[in-house]
């Protein structure tokens, strides 16, 4: 039998139904991000560095690993063949610069994944088991908030660096695996606290006298109700991996297979890129880091208000 | 404040500092092996990597190896730097003053100016004012320090050349007395000012939002009521009261004043532990780094205490 245009007309209004019912979700769960001016220009920053980042290679007017970049051009300011100038090793600088949005996307996002599964499931075992578990974990969790994160992630970096050639992404996965390992316990200590107070909610107790294994009801009832709170921990701990990745690669921890905005400044600064006067060498990378950041913990901060009605109020 | 409360604050920043002992020890066992690290550093011979085997347990177990480890870090002995064979706590001690010159300075600066733009900011809030300072130190609080100070030396050192761009004294000036002092202080200007300006916005956001919090309690309308002039009513009430987490504040962000240290010391050449944390990096001197790490950790502890015991004097509802 052929479908007469009513049935037709009838599975076009249900899919555009379907769609424009999708699209409202995605719109309601925005608007409390997108009310703030701060959130609009988060979303604005994030959505641009993004796109830079997966279609940097495209973009970029020059490809500066390969062999042929390198000219006897060095240093020069911004000219119409080069709009930023060039490095000390006559590469384009554009070029470099728009490469390392992926590093500082890559660090950023997957440094801030590692930490937020660690906390998350930190601070639900902690809060959730309570009594010598909780005692225990929140023990390791104020050691953890000790460590001053610069010192020691420069020492696992540098430790963890003799092993990169054995991992993917080599010193880039052993920036992620530093940044990600000692970020943590911040976001265990703010979902162990969400858990406490949800622990005693009616719905634990319902899934509990309906026999829900403790585990259960920890990734089925705890978890999703955390999630938004993780999510929003997760994006302003984004910002702060970036700068620690700048950080750590503008003290030479950085991939030497990778450009990065810390190792561009560190190589601008050896290179003598502010005697020089070499302004579009040196301004472009710390500008890119200062909006990345910015643009993270605009969201980030954006999102908090939602789960949180004593800062709503605040604004 | 009772002496059991102090008591217990004490045994805990110990007990801290004992997990920082254990997890250096562990980490350096599970990313690498001691003893073929020795075997890079330069100036031991064969005869001498033997001996610091035997001495420090290298080639017995776990346990003993780790109870030298403590007994020797306890002592002060860090071990050896690869790079020059001096000893590691010799090297720190050195170049710890350098540094603590520019938190000292630094971190006092802006805790003056840091409160007094939040207190600024938190007054006027939603005003022209306000709003310049709160966004403001946003954006100083997302730089990067290191970056702060190359803008920093861009434009005092380079573009307006009235500051030297780095390191603590003229290269081959023989002044002493005085003329040193003046020459040192001159070099220390642009460091300082970034350690200040990079401390600052936290420190006015603190003080802002704690200020507003202070405005909605009950205490300032009876204040204002009772026909206190307002700037009575912010000397006498608002400041105080809102100071007080600030201090808490200063006190626990001290892990990252260490962090933007390093990286400012790196700029400006300044001999200092960031100077030296970068010599190690380009060095692979695992002991000076192992040495950074403990140093700065039992900083971080002991001013966490400090700040403990502070904030349990300054505020009444604990002291009682």
């Amino acid at each position: 039998m052929q479908p007469s245009d009513a049935h037709l007309e009838a599975a076009h209004v249900i899919v555009a139904t379907d769609r424009a019912g999708r699209a409202r979700k995605l719109g309601r769960a925005l608007h409390p991000v997108l009310r703030t001016r701060q959130g609009q220009i988060g979303v604005v920053v994030l959505t641009m560095l993004i796109v830079v980042a997966v279609f940097g290679t495209w973009i970029a007017p020059q490809d500066p690993n390969a062999p042929t970049s390198f000219s006897s051009q060095i240093l020069t300011g911004p000219s119409s063949s080069h709009w930023l100038g060039t490095d000390e090793n006559g590469r384009d600088v554009l070029s470099e610069l728009i490469l390392s949005t992926q590093t500082s996307m890559l660090v950023g996002f997957v440094a801030a994944m590692v930490s937020s599964v660690i906390g998350t499931a930190i601070g639900i075992i902690a809060g959730f088991s309570g009594g010598w578990v909780d005692r225990g974990l929140t023990l390791l969790d104020d050691w953890f908030l000790v460590l001053p994160l610069v010192p020691i992630t420069v020492l696992a970096a540098s430790l963890l660096g003799q092993r990169a050639n054995g991992l993917p992404l080599g010193q880039t996965m052993v920036l992620i695996i530093v940044i990600g390992a000692f970020g943590w316990a911040g976001t265990s200590r703010i979902v162990r606290s969400e858990v406490m107070s949800l622990k005693r909610r009616e719905f634990v107790e319902r899934s509990r006298a309906l026999g829900a294994s403790n585990w259960r009801i920890m990734s089925h009832d705890i978890l999703p109700n955390v999630m938004p709170l993780v999510l929003a921990n997760a994006v302003i701990y984004v910002s702060l991996a970036i700068l620690t990745e700048s950080t750590l690669s503008f003290l030479g921890l950085g991939d030497p297979n990778r450009f990065s905005w810390g190792q561009m400044l560190e190589h601008a600064q050896g290179a003598g890129a502010m005697a020089a006067g070499n302004w579009a060498y040196y301004l472009p990378p710390g500008i890119c880091i200062t909006v990345a950041v910015l643009g993270f913990s605009f969201v980030g901060h954006s999102i908090e208000p939602m789960f949180d009605p004593r800062l709503r109020e605040r604004r | 404040m009772r002496l059991r409360s102090i008591l217990l604050r004490i045994g805990s920043a110990v007990v801290t500092l004992v997990f920082v002992l254990v997890f250096n020890f562990f980490l350096f066992r599970a990313v690498g092996d001691p003893k073929t690290d020795l075997a890079r550093n330069p100036h031991l011979t064969l005869a001498g990597q033997q001996a610091v085997i035997h001495e420090r347990g290298l080639d017995r177990s776990l346990w003993v190896q780790f109870e030298r480890y403590v007994t020797q870090t306890l002592r002060g002995d860090l071990g050896s730097s690869f790079a020059n064979g001096e000893p590691v706590s010799h090297v720190l001690m050195q170049a710890l003053p350098n540094t603590l010159i520019l938190i000292g300075i630094g971190t006092v600066l802006a805790s003056v100016i840091g409160p007094w733009m939040g207190m600024v900011a938190g007054w006027n809030r939603g005003r022209k004012r306000d709003t310049f300072l709160t966004q403001g130190s946003v954006v100083l609080y997302s730089m990067p320090e290191f970056w702060m100070g190359m803008l920093l030396i861009s434009l005092f050192a380079v573009a307006w050349p009235i500051l030297p761009t780095g390191l603590h004294v003229t290269p081959g000036s023989t002044v002493t007395g005085v003329g040193h002092l003046v020459d040192v202080a001159r070099h220390a200007v642009l460091p300082i000012t970034t350690v200040t300006l990079s401390l600052l916005a936290q420190y006015t956001v603190n003080m802002r939002s704690s200020v507003i919090d202070v405005l909605h309690e009950d205490y300032i309308l009876t204040a204002r009521a009772i026909g206190l002039s307002p700037l009575q009513v912010r000397r006498r009430h608002v400041v105080p009261n809102a100071l007080l987490p600030v201090v808490t504040v200063i006190g626990l962000q001290f892990g990252l004043v260490l962090g933007g240290v390093i990286t400012i010391e790196a700029v400006f050449s300044w001999p200092g532990l960031g100077q030296l944390t970068l010599t190690a990096i380009d060095n692979k001197d695992y002991p000076v780094l192992q040495g950074l790490f403990l140093l700065t950790s039992a900083m971080v502890i002991l001013f966490n205490l400090l700040t403990d015991l502070l904030y349990s004097r300054l505020d009444p509802r604990i002291r009682d």
